[in-house]
């Protein structure tokens, strides 16, 4: 792609939100021609790389997730030399682990009318059309070869009487395609990518660097070259040279301090991509997952999910009457309100998760929410376990049960689970074409860290699918074609762009540590957090949103005056690690701010007040906003410049999403 | 809620340890084990002393990462949980409690709490898998399996890789950790190719990392968060004798 931009002049709808609009992308390696056979075609035009060249080529992988891990492994089985960073003990630690529900594949084992078609529309219209046709496409294609690999891994998928596979129902679907391992799909999944990453570990043909955290990107003539590494254990600084970079390093969703995330996941990685020149692509659209435990108070570190599959028997309902503070069960069964069923009578509980999400927030701004907060509903087994039986609710549900009685102390089996949406899912991420290549030459995104497939909603049992997908059947065909120009490129770390990339990560240690002020990074980043979740979370509004801009960009001129930094950068040090990782989630919350500004439309996740009918469904406006929204990064202070990926729907029409 | 902590404290792998003794109070009885520290760790902040370092991430009991061992115990008083799904109610207002790390001669403390569990992975990588390329396998249904033996081979693969059985083992075994992979792989037909070679690779690189050998006690089940059972390691046993003494198939 062309590096070089035609500046517009700088937009001021508002008085502080400011960006410019840059070249249009209009080269994403998409092929052209009937869908059904694009993936098929385009891989055959791919160059290829003899077996004993390949030998001789490196790739670092940032990320050990499921796109990562199965990354790495192909890559490595394939022959290259594979370097994997993770800033974990263990690359087995990694958050996709933490995914409870499934995987969806188009199979049609059910006889169901399932169909890779059927997989790519519900997964675009899931997403509210504003993903890209020929990915998704490609995506339900590879679905099915996932379960296949998975399962000759050994993979203990849920089965039937009869020995075969077992499905189940998600959200955004008619169908049950999703696949799945109790209640800990992504657990299994993620470790048999990381089996298979061992066994290469085993063979010679990669290695892993546990407590390694990548600072930085180091990008020569345009093209990826490299990164900065911090041992975790020292805190020494290399360099590290490769002939491609593939990062894959996760969503963003901790900007907003409390969500389903790990702690430690976070976005320095595609965030010093950006900085180096990558697009960040529709930075604001942020899964809101409708079945959360709510927050109960100040000191509380996370929220966690309860998987979506327990709307398959559970049934989401708040008492008729607002502020009705009898216990659930004595409130009859014609004084409770069913609102899901009753908005959406053709999916009822099974509603996308924003629409869920939504859901819950309107009732709960009409007065109607449950629990000491009044932010929660109730989520309630007790039809289903009446109608299958402790036993059948207890094979799948039991953990999921456990867990949340464990937190809350409350018991699923007697009363309803209270729940609330929470940030869980980043669809936007780093701009990837075709190829998952981000617009740096040799820098590759994949997973959640890209924005590619899940447009402004992502479907339940769609993130294991994208992650996998990618990892194993994409980037090993896609990578191969760039690394086909690399034979010949003689690696170094003794180059200016890595000497100035080693002296800015030092300086951004230094600048942390010798700040000295009063102020933990916790605190700080609580604050961010709730500014962003106030106005860039469930609901947005210009005047919201312009609010927001001016008080992360205040907060993050307090935070390199004010934040206390214990100890040193030469020893594990905890505390360093955050600080760094919070000055990014800054800088970040205010590009999604921008984003969420700029685009003057509700679709998907992404609810701008504005633009809502009576009844609070979503406007969306596909005239003006059936585009890709890729953001530049210009320089501290400089307003950002918008590159407009246009979606052309070529095989599906946009239509208004309806569930009713 | 206040609480007495007794915190293991030790710079690096080099320099030797010692308890200190910290009071924390305010603590909400529905904080976890783990809110529970950042907040004593907030406080140090502010009074200009060393934070303590521990393990953590995904807090809801499922990436490993998270392993202290309180009172005595691995992930502390409750059986079957992770230090994470701990919660301050479990324990009795000003109560004295001691933390310290997971103590294993093959983990060795990277600060404080935190200790390097890299040796499982070596353990992993000696034969935890089903040699499989990427591309080649069948269709996922040629290959059935009985729902009871696809279940029995998940309560073995359900093990999180956190280390409890270890630090909670007088020999500081790694036996369940190990047989749980040994377990889940012998039991599928997938696994069946490589059994004989994987559990004796597996076994010889657990004993070259220095864990201790089993003696039986079941002190491992009792913490293991992932409730792996005790059955993990008898099969572990059957299939290493049946490796020693019986011909390998293969090859005769």
């Amino acid at each position: 792609m062309s590096t070089t931009t035609i500046e517009s002049p700088v937009i001021t709808t508002s008085p502080v939100i400011t960006w410019r609009e840059g070249e249009m992308i209009t080269n994403n390696k998409v092929p052209g021609g009937d869908l059904a056979s694009r993936w098929a075609r385009h891989k055959d035009s791919l160059r290829l790389v003899a077996p004993h060249n390949k030998r001789k080529l490196e790739v670092i992988v940032v990320g050990a997730g499921l796109g990562g891990a199965s990354a790495a492994a192909s890559l490595g089985e394939l022959g290259y030399q594979v370097k994997v960073f993770v800033y974990h003990n263990s690359p087995r630690r990694a958050h996709s682990i933490a995914a409870q529900g499934g995987i969806n594949a188009a199979k049609n084992y059910r006889n169901d009318g399932d169909s890779v078609w059927r997989l790519f529309y519900d997964t675009i219209k899931g997403g509210d059309f504003r993903a890209r046709e020929s990915n998704v496409y490609r995506l339900a294609e590879v679905s099915v070869k996932i379960i296949d690999h998975c399962v000759a891994q050994g993979i203990p998928f849920a089965r039937e009487y009869g020995g075969l596979l077992d499905t189940r129902s998600f959200g955004g679907a008619q169908l049950m395609r999703t696949f799945y391992v109790r209640g800990q799909t992504g657990q299994q999944l993620l470790l048999g990518a990381y089996a298979a990453l061992q066994r290469q570990v085993a063979l010679g043909n990669a290695r892993v660097y546990h407590n390694h955290e990548v600072l930085d990107i180091v990008v020569e003539d345009g093209r990826a070259r490299g990164v900065i590494v911090r041992n975790l254990i020292t805190g020494e600084i290399h360099r590290v040279a490769a002939h491609a970079v593939v990062l894959a390093t996760g969503g963003y969703g901790n900007v907003y301090y409390l969500s389903t995330n790990a702690k430690l996941s976070n976005a320095t990685a595609t965030w010093r991509a950006h900085r180096r020149g990558a697009y960040f692509a529709n930075p604001s659209f942020v899964q809101i997952h409708p079945t959360c435990i709510p927050q109960t108070g100040e000191y509380q570190s996370k929220l966690t999910l309860m998987s979506e599959s327990l709307r398959n028997d559970g049934r989401v309902w708040v008492p008729r009457k607002p502020g009705d503070s009898r216990p659930p069960s004595q409130i009859p069964e014609e004084e409770r309100w069913y609102y899901l069923e009753e908005w959406y009578p053709s999916y009822g509980n099974l509603v996308p998760r924003d629409i869920a999400s939504r859901a819950a927030k309107r009732v709960c701004d009409m007065g109607y929410g449950v629990g000491p907060t009044g932010r929660a509903v109730y989520l309630d087994f007790s039809d289903a376990i009446r109608r299958l039986g402790r036993e059948v609710i207890y094979q799948r549900y039991g953990n999921l049960f456990e867990m949340y009685e464990e937190i809350t102390g409350e018991s699923p089996w007697e009363t309803p689970m209270r729940i609330y949406p929470a940030v869980h899912y980043a669809m936007g991420g780093l701009w990837v074409d075709y190829n998952l290549m981000t617009n740096i030459e040799g820098l590759y995104a994949i997973g959640e860290a890209n924005f590619s497939d899940h447009g402004a909603n992502r479907l339940g049992a769609s993130a294991l699918m994208q992650g996998l997908a990618d990892g194993y059947f994409i980037l090993p065909y896609t990578i191969g074609d760039y690394l086909a120009t690399q034979l010949f490129v003689k690696l170094s770390t003794e180059t200016a762009a890595f000497e100035d990339a080693e002296r800015e990560t030092k300086a951004r240690i230094q600048r942390v540590l010798s700040t000295k002020g009063t102020r933990t990074v916790d605190e700080f980043h609580r604050e961010l957090g709730k500014i962003v979740w106030d106005h860039c979370g469930l609901a947005r509004s210009a005047a919201g949103l312009t609010q927001a801009y001016q008080q992360v960009r205040e907060l993050k001129e307090r935070y390199f005056k004010e934040v206390q930094v214990p100890g040193t950068g030469s020893e594990f040090n905890q505390n360093l690690e955050k600080a760094l990782r919070v000055a990014d989630f800054f800088e970040l919350a205010e590009l999604m701010i921008i984003d969420a500004y700029h685009r003057e439309e509700s679709c998907g996740c992404h609810l701008r007040e504005e633009y809502q009918t009576p009844e609070g469904e979503p406007l969306r406006n596909d005239e003006k906003y059936a585009y890709v929204a890729a953001w530049e990064w210009k320089g501290d202070n400089e307003s950002p410049i918008l590159h407009k990926e246009p979606l052309n729907f070529e095989f599906v029409k946009p239509t208004t999403r309806s569930y009713k | 809620m206040r609480f007495t902590l007794k915190i293991w404290r030790q710079k690096n792998a080099q320099e030797t340890g010692r308890f200190e003794i910290y009071e924390v109070e305010g603590i909400p009885p529905d904080a976890s084990f783990l809110e529970m520290l950042d907040i004593l760790n907030e406080k140090l902040i502010k009074e200009g002393r060393e934070p303590v370092a521990f393990d953590h991430d995904c807090r809801e009991g499922i990436c490993g990462s998270c392993g202290l061992f309180i009172n005595g115990r691995a992930h502390g008083p409750l059986p079957n949980i992770t230090t994470c799904r701990l919660y301050m109610r479990h324990f009795r207002d000003g109560e004295t409690i001691t933390i310290e790390p997971f103590r294993a001669k093959p983990f060795p403390v990277i600060r404080d709490l935190v200790v390097d569990r890299s040796a499982l992975d070596r353990i992993m990588q000696a034969g935890g898998y089903v040699s499989v390329n990427t591309g080649s396998a069948p269709d996922a249904n040629s290959l059935p399996i009985p729902k009871p033996v696809a279940d029995r081979a998940f309560d073995y693969a359900a093990c999180i890789g956190c280390g409890a059985c270890v630090a909670a083992c007088k020999n500081a075994s790694a036996m369940l950790f190990t047989s749980a992979k040994v377990a889940h792989l012998s039991l599928l037909p997938q696994g069946q190719a490589e059994r004989r070679p994987r559990v004796l690779k597996m076994v010889s690189q657990m004993d070259r990392e220095g864990f201790g050998h089993c003696t039986n006690t079941g002190a491992c089940a009792v913490e293991c968060p992932a409730k792996v059972p005790l059955t993990a390691i008898a099969t572990l046993q059957r299939e290493f004798l049946r490796a020693t003494l019986l011909p390998d198939p293969y090859t005769e």
